[in-house]
């Protein structure tokens, strides 16, 4: 089950994530094709990037579900691409506000 | 998680983009990122729990910020206007603190009871150190980051405590990562110990916006620091504003042809500054920025298509919007409540109070605030119009009670500011044995022009009814404010109240 502010890593690339809405989702945040752990655990050694899933991420972007029960912000860049499952997330637009301070 | 991650992805970001330029030094980020982690080792060597810096703005700022997360021990800025008694009870109320002082403020700390260290020793410490910086702290993102004071205008300073959870909810929900240019440049003249100070570091690092220091605001040296670095965007507070167009000659251009942004807020922008501001700065948008230290920052903003659509509009009601703090930023809810506590219908007046991740409301040493469904009551009167704009009449604290009638005195000072000899002006209640309270106005005149009470009692009258016409209008060569501006009403009641005791100024 996701945390909202959990952080987590690829398994298979430098991609890292830190979770802004965690929703109710039951299946496991993807990345590379194979589910994210958590920031502080060691990848396992076997796996490989899945090409279905080798689009990548972008540092300072977030990925959200067609539902948007759950957005991600990408806080390290990598080779994989997120999914929830095995369903692509999406970039989301940016909304930028001026800036005020 | 802490808010090290903003300089840890900026870093990875555009490590070799410049991040801050102060005394006419430029550092990349990659720099930046290695100075803090080098003090950020130190601290944690030091042993102390709580860094609490004493000195104006610039890059050892920044960095000491960033340092004390990577040390995971809060970060208190603290204004260097006050007195060292103050200074000495301020400090002492820190358990485990390291003091690091600019040298010219060292005697203000001289009888407090924590280790102080110059900040020019310490940096130069830092600098010189060989040692492998220790790995970053591991910070629980609901420890607290930075402690401020707040200014005090109505009662003594309370610190108030943001945790990393609330500086990042509030970083990322209102600024883009990387948004910035590389040749975007923000100049910023706010002192450290103010919450937009702190503010000002985590956005523009997010943004990956380089940020210009100017430490000790002078209205030309802004507009040559502006135009020499070529800013792009800039903050200040209204008394600064007030100033740069004063150091204009009168109906000129301000020239600084690279500015796009102009961000204002700390304290009520008077009228005719912001219309001499728009005029000086034609081809720059405005941000009203409305925010307070409990709220990590801005909560609400009225941004440059807002300004431009006021300007333009044949619309009473949208011109009025120049005078509005704008609508909430993402992630912050936004009610006006009734004395009750039962929301108001809009346009009816009531308290602000506002919600989200942001928002703290907590403070040093006492229990949080927030009501039990979250809210903060922001003690601002404030009312909505229909589209969503919140509009600040005033603190509900300065509200003067007038034969029964509520008051407030911005509706006053906005009349009186608009007169043409009259400089600026403050509106308060002083005890009253028929009224309960009497309307005093505290004018300050144009260039020590000769004003005549019963003519601006008149002007007044003019425009507002009987009720709202000032009893008493008192001169003053000047207000007192604190240094980003805010009015210190309290001492102008003190001022009127040992006046009229001494039997002193008829009035």
């Amino acid at each position: 089950m996701l945390k909202t502010g959990a952080r987590l890593r690829s398994q298979v690339c430098e991609t890292e994530v830190v979770v802004v809405r965690a929703g109710d989702a039951e299946t496991a945040l993807h990345c590379g094709g194979h589910p994210m752990v958590d920031l502080t655990a060691s990848p396992s050694e076997q796996r490989a990037l899945d090409p279905r899933f080798a689009s990548g991420s972008a540092l300072g972007k977030r990925y959200t579900d067609e539902a948007h029960t759950v957005e991600v912000l990408v806080t390290h860049a990598g080779e994989g691409s997120l999914a929830l499952g095995d369903v692509a997330l999406e970039r989301k637009g940016a909304n930028p506000l001026p800036s005020s301070d | 998680m802490s808010i090290s991650l903003i300089l840890e992805m900026s870093t990875s970001g555009h490590p070799d983009r410049a991040a801050v330029t102060s005394d006419g030094a430029t550092l990349t980020y990659r720099e930046f990122a290695d100075s803090v982690a080098r003090a950020g080792s130190a601290l944690q060597e030091s042993g102390a729990r709580h860094v609490v810096f004493l000195g104006g703005s610039g890059t050892d700022q920044a960095a000491l910020l960033f340092a004390s997360a990577y040390a995971g021990i809060p970060f208190s800025p603290v204004n260097y206007r006050l007195g060292k008694a103050q200074l000495t009870e301020l400090v002492d109320r820190i358990d485990g603190a390291l003091v690091l002082v600019d040298p010219r403020y060292r005697e203000a700390v001289s009888a407090v009871r924590a280790v102080v260290t110059g900040t020019d020793e310490f940096m130069a410490a830092v600098c010189a150190r060989t040692a492998e910086p220790l790995p970053p702290a591991d910070v629980d993102p609901d420890a607290p980051a930075i402690f401020l004071f707040t200014s005090g205008t109505t009662s003594a300073p309370k610190g108030v405590v943001l945790r990393h959870s609330h500086l990042l909810s509030y970083v990322t929900g209102t600024v883009e990562f990387g948004s910035a240019t590389e040749s975007d440049a923000a100049l910023i003249s706010v002192p450290p110990y103010h919450v937009a100070g702190t503010g000002t570091v985590l956005t523009n690092f997010y943004a990956g916006r380089r940020m210009i220091y100017l430490p000790d605001f002078e209205p030309r040296r802004w507009l040559d620091l502006a135009r020499a670095e070529g800013a792009t965007s800039a903050m200040v507070v209204p008394t600064m504003l007030e100033r740069i167009v004063r150091a204009l000659p009168p109906g000129a251009d301000a020239e600084v042809p690279t500015l796009k942004t102009l961000s204002y807020g700390g304290s009520r922008m008077p009228r005719p500054t912001l219309e001499a501001a728009l005029a000086a700065f034609p081809k720059v948008g405005f941000v009203n920025a409305y925010g307070l230290t409990e709220t990590s920052s801005t909560i609400a903003l009225l941004g440059p298509e807002d300004h431009r659509a006021a300007m333009e509009s044949a619309d009473p009601g949208v011109r009025a919007r120049l005078a509005s703090i704008g609508r909430p930023v993402p992630g912050i809810e936004a009610e006006i409540r009734d004395p009750a506590g039962e929301p108001v219908p809009a346009g009816e007046q009531g308290e602000l109070w506002v919600r989200g991740d942001q928002v703290s409301g907590e403070y040093m040493g006492a229990a949080s605030v927030l009501d039990d469904a979250g809210w903060f009551p922001t003690r601002d009167l404030a009312y909505q119009d229909a589209d969503g704009y919140l509009f600040v009449v005033g603190r509900n604290d300065d509200t003067i009670i007038r034969g029964g009638e509520n008051i407030a005195p911005a509706e006053i000072e906005d009349v009186l500011v608009a007169h043409p000899q009259v400089d600026s002006v403050a509106v308060v209640g002083v005890p009253d044995d028929h009224w309960g309270q009497a309307i005093v106005a505290v004018v300050v005149a144009e260039g020590g022009a000769d004003l005549d009470q019963d003519e601006l009692r008149g002007y007044v009258r003019t425009k507002l009814r009987g009720s709202r016409t000032p009893d008493r209008i008192v001169f003053r060569p000047e207000l007192p404010t604190t240094a980003t501006g805010k009015i210190l009403r309290k001492d102008i009641v003190a001022g009127i109240a040992a006046t009229a005791g001494n039997g002193g100024e008829p009035c």
